[in-house]
C-alpha cells in the first residue's frame, strides 16, 4: 500500500536555480527506504516536501491516493499522525525550555489523540530505552544520545505508519550511533523508516531499497543489496568507493 | 629516531573535575599515531595541552614535551616560538578555523610571513603571495589565484577544510595535529582530503597525530592508535593489532560497532 | 563539546550577580514602598504652604522646602510614585507594540519583514527624547499620561527589533519544525515554544528600559513638558530648583539622588535578572 507518492516533482528556491529535478518516489509501507545525498543534493528539499513543509514548484505529492492539500486541515491532520520525523541535530531539536514530558506529549495535544497521556508518554519512554523518570527534567541534563531518543519518543506516540530520519545519528558518537541503529531496527518492525542520510553504511544497515541522489536528480534507485553490488551510475561508484573501510 | 611529542602521565583538571588521567605516549619524528575517542574522552584536550593552548580555568600537570621543550607551566611567551614549527593545528570546523572576516589569501599569507620571519626568509609581498599560491595548489585547491582572493563564506567546507591545511603547512611543521578534521564533511569530500592529508604528511615526512571517533577513518592514515575513555588511555598499539584484536572492552565494543557498520556494506560481496 | 564550557562556568560570578540582584530590590523596592505610601500619606499636604521658603533641610522638613514654601520631601516621595508609574506604563506600552509588530515582522515574508526592520531602524535612530517630545507636542497637552504614552511609543521600537531578531532565532530552530510537524498550530507554535524562549531576554531588556522611561520622563519634566506640582516629577522639582541652586543646593540635590537611586537600583535588578534569562542555570538534579 503506498503511503506518500512523489510524481514528477520539482522544486526551486529561487528563479534562477532548481534544487530538485523531476522527482518520481513511491513510500510503502513495510519497506525501508533510504535516501542518500551529499549536501547540495536537495536531499534535505525534497524531505521536506515529503513532510508537508512546502509545497512543489511542480508535480504533485500524494497521500494515501490523494493529492496533500496543505490547507486541508482534516486531511492534514490525518497525514502528520501518519506521517512523523526525527531530525540531526539532538541540540537544536528539543526545547530547551519545556519539560520533556510536554516535548514528547505535544503531537498527542496537537493531534487531538484522545487517551491517558501519562500512559502514552510511559509507553514510549519505554520503547525507545529511557527511564520513565525523565518526563520531569530538562534536555540539557540529557547526551546527545539520550536527546535523540527523546526525539524518537515524541515522533513515534502518534502511532505513525511512516517516520522520516534526517542524517538522525551523524552528530553522534559511534557507541551511540550503534545502539541507536539498533533502536531504529527494532522499531521498524511496527513503522516504515525513511532515511536521509549521506552514510551509506547506516543506510545499508537499515533500508531494503535506496534511492541515490546528485544535485537534485536521481542518479540510482532500486534495491539495496543489488545496488552495492553492482553500483550502476558514476557517482554512485564514487561514493561507495569513498567510504573509509575497516582492516580485514 | 628524535622524539617530538612526549607526553608523560598528563593530567587536566577543571574545577576538581578530573577531566584527563594519567596520560602518557609519544610521537617520533615522521610517525603517525591515531588518537580514538569519544566525546568526553579528553581527547580533543590533549591535542589543546599539547601545544599549551588550554583554555583558561583548566589546570594542567604532568609533562609534555615538544620538541625537546617543557610545555607545561611554561609562560605563554616561549611557546609561541614553538607553535607552528613544531606543532600546527587543523580543527574540525572549517568554518571557525578561518577568520571570517579576512580573504583567504591573507590568512595563509599570514601564517607564511609569520614563518618566514623566524626562518630569515624573504618578506616581501610578492614572495610571500608566491608562497600562497604555491601552497593552494598543494592543497589541490583548483584556480588558486581566485580562491586566493576570496572571502571562507564564499567558498565550501571542503575548501576551507583544504585552506586550513594550507595554513598549517605554512608552519612547516614538524607534527601535524589533526582533531576531527574530516567529520564535518560529506563523504567523497572526506576521501579527498584524508588521501590529501596522506600525500603531505608522507612527501614532507611531517608527524602526525589524527585524533577521531571514526576507527575505519583513522585506520586510513595511522599506523599506531591509542584509544581513550572518560580521559584515560584504555589501550594502544599498532592498528592492526588493535582492531584485529582489542583487548580492552571498551575498544571491543567500538571495535564491534564499527565493523558492523562495515559489515552493512557487504550485504551482497 | 560543551562539557569544558559548562564544567568551567565560575559559581564566584553567580554569587556576586545575586548580590546585585538583592541590593537592586531592595532600593526598588523601597521605592515602591515610598510611592504606595503616598497614596495614604505624606509627612504634610504636598500643595501647601507648610514652612518658609527655601528653608534649610530640618527635622520637621526633612529636605527643606521649595520656593513655595511646600515641604520638599513629600515632593520628592510623590516622585517616587509618578516615576513607577511612568515606568511600568511605558514599558507595558512598549512592550505590547513592541512585541506584537516584533512577532509579525519575525512571521512575515522577506518582503515585508525587510520593510518592517528598516522602518524600525529609523524610528530607533530618533533619540527617544526628541520621539517623545514631539508626541508630546502635537498631543493635547503636557500630561502624564502623554508623557507615557510618548514614552512607550519611542520604547516600542526597540522592544520590537529585539523580539524580531530573538523570535527569528527561535523559529529557525529544528524544533519550530518538530512543533509542526507534530500537528501544532502557528498560534500553538508562538504560545508553547517562540514566547517561553524569548521572554527571559526581553524582561531583562524591558526592566532596563524602565529605567530609560524613567529618565525620560524626568527630561520631558525638565524642559516643562510634565504636571506640575504637587503631582511633579523629580524633573519638574530639578527645573524648578534651577534658580536657587547656588543659594539652596538641596532642592536640586535631593531630586537628584532620589531619581538617581531608582536608576541605579533598577539597573542593579535588570543585572541580577539575566541569570534568570540563562537557561543553564536551570536547577540540576
Amino acid at each position: 500500500m503506498s503511503l506518500i507518492e512523489v510524481r514528477n516533482v520539482s522544486f526551486s528556491y529561487t528563479r534562477q536555480s532548481r534544487t530538485l529535478h523531476d522527482i518520481n518516489l513511491t513510500l510503502r509501507k513495510g519497506c525501508n527506504l533510504g535516501i542518500v545525498g551529499e549536501s547540495g543534493s536537495g536531499k534535505t528539499t525534497l524531505l521536506r516536501l515529503l513532510l508537508g513543509l512546502n509545497k512543489p514548484t511542480s508535480g504533485e505529492v500524494r497521500f494515501e491516493g490523494s493529492p496533500l492539500d496543505l490547507g486541508n486541515r482534516q486531511m492534514m491532520r490525518g497525514f502528520r499522525r501518519g506521517v512523523q520525523a526525527v531530525f540531526q541535530d539532538p541540540y537544536s531539536s528539543l526545547d530547551p525550555r519545556q519539560r520533556v514530558f510536554d516535548i514528547i506529549a505535544e503531537p498527542l495535544r496537537s493531534l487531538g489523540i484522545d487517551g491517558d497521556k501519562n500512559e502514552a508518554v510511559t509507553q514510549v519512554l519505554k520503547a525507545v530505552g529511557l527511564s520513565s523518570d525523565a518526563t520531569e527534567r530538562y534536555p540539557h541534563e540529557f547526551s546527545g544520545g539520550q536527546r535523540q531518543r527523546i526525539a524518537i519518543a515524541r515522533a513515534i506516540i502518534s502511532r505513525p505508519d511512516i517516520i522520516l530520519a534526517d542524517e538522525v545519528v551523524s552528530a553522534l558518537d559511534l557507541s551511540t550511533r550503534i545502539r541507536i541503529v539498533e533502536l531504529l531496527k527494532e522499531l521498524s518492525a511496527t513503522m516504515t523508516f525513511v532515511l536521509v542520510s549521506h552514510d551509506l553504511s547506516l543506510v545499508s544497515s537499515l533500508c531494503e531499497e535506496m534511492i541515490i541522489l546528485e544535485r537534485g536528480h536521481i542518479v540510482e534507485a532500486g534495491k539495496t543489496h543489488e545496488i552495492l553490488a553492482n553500483p550502476g551510475h558514476s557517482y554512485t561508484q564514487k561514493l561507495l568507493g569513498s567510504i573509509p573501510r575497516m582492516p580485514r | 629516531m628524535t622524539t617530538l611529542l612526549d607526553i608523560r602521565e598528563l593530567n587536566i583538571e577543571a574545577n576538581g573535575k578530573k577531566l584527563v588521567s594519567d596520560l602518557s605516549f609519544t610521537i617520533a619524528a615522521g610517525e603517525r599515531l591515531g588518537l580514538i575517542g569519544e566525546s568526553g574522552s579528553g581527547k580533543s584536550l590533549t591535542a589543546l595541552a599539547a601545544i599549551g593552548l588550554l583554555p583558561e580555568g583548566l589546570q594542567a600537570s604532568g609533562s609534555v614535551i615538544l620538541d625537546n621543550r617543557q610545555v607545561i607551566g611554561a609562560r605563554d611567551r616561549d611557546l609561541v616560538p614553538l607553535r607552528g614549527t613544531a606543532a600546527a593545528v587543523i580543527f574540525q570546523e572549517p568554518l571557525t578555523a578561518l577568520d571570517p572576516l579576512m580573504k583567504i589569501g591573507q590568512q595563509v599569507g599570514n601564517a607564511v610571513k609569520r614563518r618566514a620571519k623566524r626562518d630569515g626568509g624573504p618578506t616581501d609581498k610578492a614572495s610571500i603571495q608566491r608562497e600562497v599560491l604555491a601552497l593552494l595548489d598543494q592543497v589541490a585547491l583548483p584556480d588558486p589565484y581566485r580562491i586566493s582572493a576570496a572571502w571562507p563564506h564564499e567558498i565550501s567546507g571542503g575548501q576551507r577544510q583544504r585552506a586550513a591545511i594550507a595554513m598549517a603547512l605554512a608552519c612547516k611543521p614538524k607534527l601535524l595535529i589533526a582533531d576531527e578534521p574530516t567529520t564535518a564533511l560529506d563523504v567523497t569530500t572526506q576521501a579527498e582530503i584524508l588521501a590529501l592529508l596522506g600525500k603531505l604528511v608522507r612527501e614532507r615526512d611531517m608527524a602526525l597525530l589524527f585524533i577521531s571517533h571514526d576507527l575505519p577513518v583513522v585506520a586510513g592514515a595511522v599506523e599506531r592508535v591509542v584509544v581513550m575513555q572518560h580521559g584515560r588511555v584504555v589501550e594502544t598499539g599498532a592498528v592492526s593489532t588493535v582492531f584485529d584484536q582489542p583487548e580492552h572492552a571498551y575498544t571491543q565494543s567500538l571495535v564491534a560497532a564499527a565493523r558492523a557498520f562495515d559489515d552493512a556494506l557487504e550485504i551482497a560481496r | 563539546m560543551t562539557d569544558t564550557a559548562t564544567v568551567i562556568a565560575s559559581p564566584e560570578g553567580r554569587k556576586r550577580r545575586s548580590w546585585t540582584f538583592m541590593i537592586g530590590a531592595v532600593i526598588v523596592g523601597l521605592h515602591i514602598v515610598i510611592g504606595l505610601l503616598t497614596l495614604i500619606w505624606t509627612p504634610f499636604d504636598p500643595a501647601a504652604m507648610s514652612g518658609g521658603r527655601l528653608e534649610a533641610a530640618s527635622l520637621t522638613h526633612l529636605a527643606g522646602t521649595d520656593r513655595l514654601g511646600r515641604d520638599l520631601f513629600s515632593l520628592i516621595m510623590i516622585g517616587s510614585r509618578i516615576a513607577l508609574i511612568v515606568g511600568t506604563g511605558a514599558i507595558i506600552i512598549g512592550g505590547l507594540i513592541g512585541m506584537t509588530i516584533g512577532l509579525l515582522a519575525a512571521f512575515a515574508s522577506k518582503t515585508l519583514d525587510d520593510v518592517l526592520a528598516a522602518g524600525l531602524d529609523i524610528l530607533i535612530a530618533f533619540p527617544t527624547l526628541l520621539l517623545a517630545m514631539l508626541i508630546v507636542a502635537s498631543s493635547d497637552g503636557a500630561s502624564l499620561w502623554t508623557a507615557i504614552v510618548a514614552i512607550g511609543i519611542a520604547n516600542s521600537a526597540i522592544v520590537a527589533r529585539l523580539t524580531r531578531i530573538l523570535a527569528k532565532r527561535v523559529l529557525s530552530m529544528d524544533y519550530i519544525t518538530a512543533s509542526r510537524i507534530s500537528g501544532t498550530s502557528w498560534l500553538g507554535v508562538v504560545t508553547i515554544h517562540v514566547l517561553p524562549n524569548i521572554w527571559p531576554t526581553l524582561l531583562v531588556n524591558l526592566a532596563l528600559q524602565f529605567g530609560l522611561a524613567v529618565i525620560a520622563e524626568a527630561s520631558l519634566s525638565y524642559l516643562g513638558l510634565g504636571t506640575p506640582p504637587p503631582n511633579a516629577s523629580w524633573g519638574r522639582l530639578l527645573q524648578e530648583a534651577q534658580g536657587t541652586v547656588y543659594s539652596a543646593p538641596l532642592g536640586a540635590i535631593a531630586p537628584g539622588i532620589a531619581l538617581v537611586s531608582l536608576v541605579i537600583g533598577i539597573n542593579l535588578l535588570a543585572d541580577g535578572l539575566r541569570d534568570i534569562a540563562d537557561p543553564t542555570r536551570r536547577s540540576r538534579r
